[in-house]
C-alpha cells in the first residue's frame, strides 16, 4: 500500500483548511475550516496506522473526532452568541481585544 | 479495522458481564444486595435520563419515575442492610469484618488500572439507607410543594440525578470515583441552587456555591493526588487505607494530604471560613435544602473523612493529642455557627447556620477521634433537620415568606401539625433526653475525653477545650432553636391572609422524620444501662464502625453520667434563658403593647454598647463576605502595580530607614547609592520602564483580529516544523 496518495490529499486538505481559517470572514465558515484540518489530520492518522498495522491510529482519530465535535459546539455557540450581539458574524469586526 | 471491532467488542462484553453481576471479580458470598449495590446509585441515574428525555409526558410529569427510582434504591439499600448485618454477625469481631469490593476496569494509562466499583461496609450501607430515605421523603414533600412550578419536570430530574450522585459517591471505591462523584453532588446541588435563576438572588446564590466549593476543590485534587502518590501509585481506597493505618507511608505525606483534604471539607461541609455559601444556599427551593443540609450535599465532607479516616487519623495524630486542625475547625465553627444562628430573621438561614454548628460537632468528633459518634451524629442530624427544613417549608407555604418577624408568629393555632412536627425536631436537635440528637451529641462530648471527673471517659486524646466549646454549643443550640419556635409558632400573627395548614403529602414525611427524630437515638444506647440486655447497647456502631485492617485502632470512650447530666443541665439552661426572654418577657410585654412583638424594644441590644457592637458584627456574619468580595477579590483583579509601589515605600524603604537610624552615615551611604541608585532607579524603575516600552511595542501585536493570530500561528508551526524535519534529515 502507498502512503503517498493518502499524505497528499491530506496535506491539500490541510492547506485548503488553512486558507480558509486565515481569509473567509464568516465565522460559521473559519469554524467549518477547522474541522477540514482536523479531518486532514484523521486521514494521516489513519493512513499511518494502517501502513503499521497499528490500531492506535485509529483509535486516535476517534479521539480526535470526538473532541472535534465538542469544539464545533463550542465554536457555533460562541458565533451564535456573537451574532446575537453585534448582529454579525464577520470575525474581522470581533476586535475588542486590540492592546 | 478488526482490532478496533475487537475492543469495541470486549468492551461490550465487559458491559454484559457487570450487567449479568459476574465478570472477573471476586464475588463473595455476602448477599445479593451487597454483591448487586451498583444498582442503587443506577437506579436514579435511569431515572434522571427517562425524566429528561421523556419529561412532561411522563406521569405526574416525571414525579411518579423520580419517586420509584428512589424508592426501588431505598428497598435495595434496606436489603443491603440486612445483608450487612448477617455479613457482620457472621464474622467474628476478633479477626476483623472485610468489605464488599467489586470492581470492573475502567480504563488503564500509564501503567496504573483506573477502576471503577463498589466498596460496602456498614458506613455506606449507612449512608446507602440515610441519602435514599431523606431523598424518597423530600421527592414525596416536592410533589406538593413546587407543583404548579414552571420547570417542575427539570426539578425531579435533578433531584433524582443529586440523589444518583450522592449514591455514587458513597458506593465508590476509588479516589477518582470520590472526585467524580463530590463534583456531581457539587453540580447539582449549582442547578437546584438556581432553581428559579430569573432572581438574580438566586443565580447569584447557585454561583457563589460553586465557586466557594471550587476553592476547596483545589485541596480536594492536591490532597488526592499526594495520596495517590504517597501509597505507590494507586487509587484504590482499601488499598491506600490499609497502607495508612499499617504505617507503611511517609508521615508527612500523609499530613500535607489530611490537610489539602481538610480544605475541601472546609468548603463541602460549610465549615468556618468557607462556610459562607451555606447560607446563601437557601435560595434554593425548600426541599433541596433539606436534601443538601439531611442527606446529599454537606455531609459528603464528612463521610470522606469517614471514608479515609487512617489519613487524618495518622497526619492529624489524633491519638494522645488535645489539639489539631480537624477538631479546631470543628469546634470554632460549632461556636460561631450557632452565634450566627441568633440575628437572622429568615427561618431557613437559622436553621442554615444550625447545620453549619451541627456539622462543625461532626468535624470535630472526627477530630478527637470520636469516629462512630460522628457518624451516628450525621444519621440523627439528617432525620431531625430534614424534619426542621421540611417543616420551615410548610409554614412559609402557608405564609408565603420566610421572614419570622414580618410573615410569622402564632401559627401554632393555624397549622398545629407543623407546629407538633417541629417542636419535636427542635428538642431532639437541642439535643435534650431521651430524643435522638442527646445521645449523638452526648457521645461526641464523651469521645472528645476531656471529662476527668467521676472517673473520666477514657477517649483517644485530652481534648478539653473540644468538650467545653461542645458544651457551650448546646446551650447556643437550645437558646436559637427556642428563638425560632417562639417567632415562628407563638405570640400573635404578624403576617397577611389567613394561614392554612399544608397537606397530606407535605405533612406525612414531617411526622415520619419526627418519629425518627424521636427514636433514632436508641439504636445507639452507650453502655452504661445496666437493666437492657448487652445486645442491645452500641447497636449502631457495633454494625458502622470497620473492624478491618483498613481502619485505624481507636479507642472507644466510656459512657459518663455525670457528664450526661452537665451537658442537659447546660442545654436545659441555654434554653431556659432563651424562654425566659421570649415565652415569659416578649409575651407579657406584648400582651401590654396589644401587639405581636418579637423582641424586647428596650432589650440588651439597644442600650448596651458592648452587645449592640455583638450584634452588629453578628447581623455582618463576621464581615466574612466583605472579606472575600470586597478584600480578597479586589486585591485579585486589584491594581498590583499599586502593591509592589505600596512594598517599594514601605518594606524597602522602611528597612533602609530604619538601618539609618542606628547608623546615620551608613543609612545615608546606603539610601543615596544603594536604595536609589541601584533598587529604585535601576531595579525598580528601570523594569517598571522595561516592562512599559515592552508593553507599548508589544500592544501593537495585539490586534484582536483572530486571523491574524492564527496566521501568526500557523507560520511559527511551519517554521517549528520546518526546523524540526532539517534538524531530522540531518
Amino acid at each position: 500500500m502507498l502512503l503517498n496518495s493518502f499524505l497528499l490529499l491530506a496535506g491539500l486538505l490541510f492547506c485548503i483548511g488553512v486558507y480558509g481559517v486565515l481569509v473567509r470572514r464568516n465565522g460559521i465558515m473559519v469554524l467549518m475550516s477547522v474541522e477540514l484540518i482536523l479531518n486532514s489530520v484523521n486521514i494521516n492518522l489513519v493512513a499511518f496506522g494502517a501502513f503499521h498495522g497499528d490500531v492506535g491510529g485509529e483509535v486516535f482519530a476517534l479521539f480526535v473526532i470526538a473532541v472535534a465535535a465538542a469544539e464545533v459546539g463550542i465554536g457555533l455557540a460562541i458565533v451564535l452568541l456573537m451574532y446575537r450581539n453585534r448582529l454579525t458574524t464577520d470575525f474581522a469586526e470581533a476586535d475588542m481585544l486590540k492592546g | 479495522m478488526s482490532p478496533t471491532v475487537h475492543i469495541a467488542g470486549s468492551l461490550l462484553a465487559a458491559a454484559a458481564e457487570s450487567v449479568g453481576g459476574s465478570g472477573p471479580i471476586s464475588v463473595d458470598d455476602a448477599g445479593w444486595f451487597l454483591n448487586n449495590a451498583w444498582l442503587i446509585p443506577l437506579l436514579p441515574t435511569v431515572s434522571f435520563a427517562t425524566i429528561l428525555l421523556l419529561g412532561k409526558r411522563l406521569p405526574g410529569k416525571g414525579a411518579i419515575c423520580g419517586i420509584i427510582a428512589v424508592a426501588g434504591s431505598l428497598l435495595l439499600s434496606c436489603g443491603a442492610g440486612v445483608n450487612w448485618i448477617t455479613h457482620r454477625d457472621s464474622v467474628g469481631s476478633h479477626d476483623g469484618v472485610p468489605a464488599v469490593h467489586r470492581s470492573l476496569e475502567w480504563l488503564r494509562s500509564g501503567g496504573v488500572d483506573h477502576d471503577v466499583g463498589i466498596l460496602l461496609d456498614g458506613l455506606s450501607v449507612m449512608m446507602l439507607f440515610v441519602v435514599s430515605f431523606i431523598s424518597l421523603l423530600v421527592h414525596v414533600y416536592s410533589t406538593d410543594y413546587v407543583s404548579g412550578d414552571s420547570r417542575y419536570t427539570h426539578f425531579f430530574a435533578f433531584l433524582s440525578l443529586f440523589t444518583a450522585a450522592m449514591l455514587f459517591f458513597v458506593v465508590s471505591d476509588n479516589l477518582l470515583q470520590m472526585i467524580v462523584g463530590w463534583e456531581l453532588v457539587g453540580v447539582c446541588s449549582f442547578v437546584l441552587i438556581g432553581h428559579w435563576w430569573e432572581h438574580r438572588v438566586n443565580s447569584n446564590a447557585a454561583l457563589k456555591a460553586f465557586l466557594t466549593n471550587r476553592v476547596g476543590d483545589v485541596g480536594l485534587l492536591i490532597g488526592m493526588t499526594v495520596l495517590f502518590f504517597a501509597a505507590g501509585n494507586t487509587f484504590d481506597t482499601l488499598t491506600i487505607t490499609k497502607r495508612i493505618a499499617a504505617g507503611e507511608v511517609g508521615r508527612t505525606a500523609v499530613l500535607v494530604a489530611a490537610v489539602c483534604l481538610t480544605v475541601a471539607v472546609m468548603s463541602k461541609s460549610g465549615q468556618f471560613v468557607l462556610h459562607t455559601w451555606l447560607p446563601d444556599a437557601m435560595a434554593g427551593p425548600t426541599p433541596v435544602s433539606a436534601l443538601i443540609h439531611a442527606a446529599t450535599m454537606v455531609v459528603a465532607g464528612i463521610f470522606m473523612i469517614a471514608r479515609l479516616y487512617p489519613v487524618f487519623w495518622t497526619g492529624m495524630s489524633i491519638e494522645g493529642s488535645s489539639i489539631n486542625l480537624l477538631a479546631v475547625v470543628g469546634s470554632v465553627t460549632l461556636l460561631f455557627g450557632g452565634f450566627l444562628a441568633f440575628t437572622q430573621d429568615d427561618i431557613k438561614k437559622v436553621l442554615a447556620y444550625s447545620t453549619v454548628s451541627q456539622l462543625g460537632y461532626m468535624v470535630m468528633a472526627l477530630g478527637v477521634g470520636a469516629w462512630t459518634a460522628a457518624i451516628f451524629h450525621l444519621f440523627t442530624h439528617a432525620f431531625f433537620k430534614a424534619c426542621l427544613f421540611l417543616g420551615s417549608g410548610s409554614v412559609s407555604h402557608a405564609v408565603h415568606s420566610f421572614n419570622m418577624k414580618t410573615d410569622m408568629g402564632g401559627l401554632r393555632k393555624h397549622m398545629p401539625h407543623t407546629h407538633r412536627t417541629f417542636v419535636m425536631a427542635t428538642i431532639a436537635l437541642m439535643g435534650l433526653p431521651p430524643l435522638a440528637g442527646f445521645w449523638s451529641k452526648d457521645e461526641i462530648l464523651v469521645g472528645t475525653g476531656g471529662w476527668g471527673l467521676f472517673g473520666g471517659t477514657q477517649a483517644n486524646g485530652a481534648y478539653t477545650s473540644m468538650l467545653v466549646m461542645g458544651m457551650i454549643g448546646a446551650a447556643v443550640t437550645a437558646a436559637y432553636m427556642i428563638r425560632v419556635v417562639y417567632l415562628t409558632f407563638y405570640g400573635e400573627y404578624r403576617g397577611h391572609g389567613r394561614p392554612h395548614e399544608s397537606g397530606l403529602r407535605i405533612l406525612l414525611p414531617l411526622y415520619v422524620l419526627a418519629f425518627f427524630a424521636v427514636v433514632a437515638g436508641f439504636l445507639n444506647l452507650p453502655k452504661g444501662f445496666q437493666w437492657l440486655p448487652e445486645s442491645w447497647h452500641e447497636r449502631f456502631g457495633h454494625y458502622v464502625e470497620p473492624v478491618a485492617a483498613y481502619f485505624p485502632h481507636i479507642g472507644h470512650a466510656k459512657p459518663s453520667w455525670s457528664l450526661a447530666l452537665v451537658s442537659t443541665v447546660i442545654a436545659l439552661a441555654g434554653a431556659g434563658v432563651s424562654w425566659h426572654y421570649y415565652f415569659r418577657r416578649v409575651r407579657h410585654r406584648s400582651a401590654v403593647e396589644r401587639m405581636s412583638l418579637t423582641e424586647l424594644p428596650d432589650g440588651p441590644v439597644s442600650r448596651g454598647v458592648v452587645p449592640r457592637a455583638v450584634h452588629t458584627l453578628l447581623v455582618n456574619k463576621y464581615y466574612f463576605d466583605h472579606l472575600y468580595t470586597g478584600v480578597i477579590v479586589r486585591i485579585v483583579k486589584g491594581p498590583l502595580a499599586r502593591l509592589a509601589y505600596w512594598f517599594n515605600q514601605r518594606v524597602i524603604d522602611g528597612v533602609v530607614d530604619g538601618t539609618g537610624r542606628k547608623s546615620v552615615v551608613a543609612g545615608r551611604v546606603l539610601y543615596r547609592y544603594f536604595d536609589q541608585g541601584l533598587l529604585d532607579n535601576l531595579i525598580v524603575d528601570g523594569s517598571g520602564r522595561t516592562s512599559d516600552s515592552a508593553g507599548e511595542n508589544l500592544r501593537r501585536m495585539q490586534t484582536g483580529k483572530v486571523q491574524q493570530y492564527a496566521a501568526v500561528l500557523f507560520a511559527v508551526s511551519a517554521v517549528i516544523a520546518g526546523v524540526f524535519i532539517m534538524v531530522l534529515a540531518w
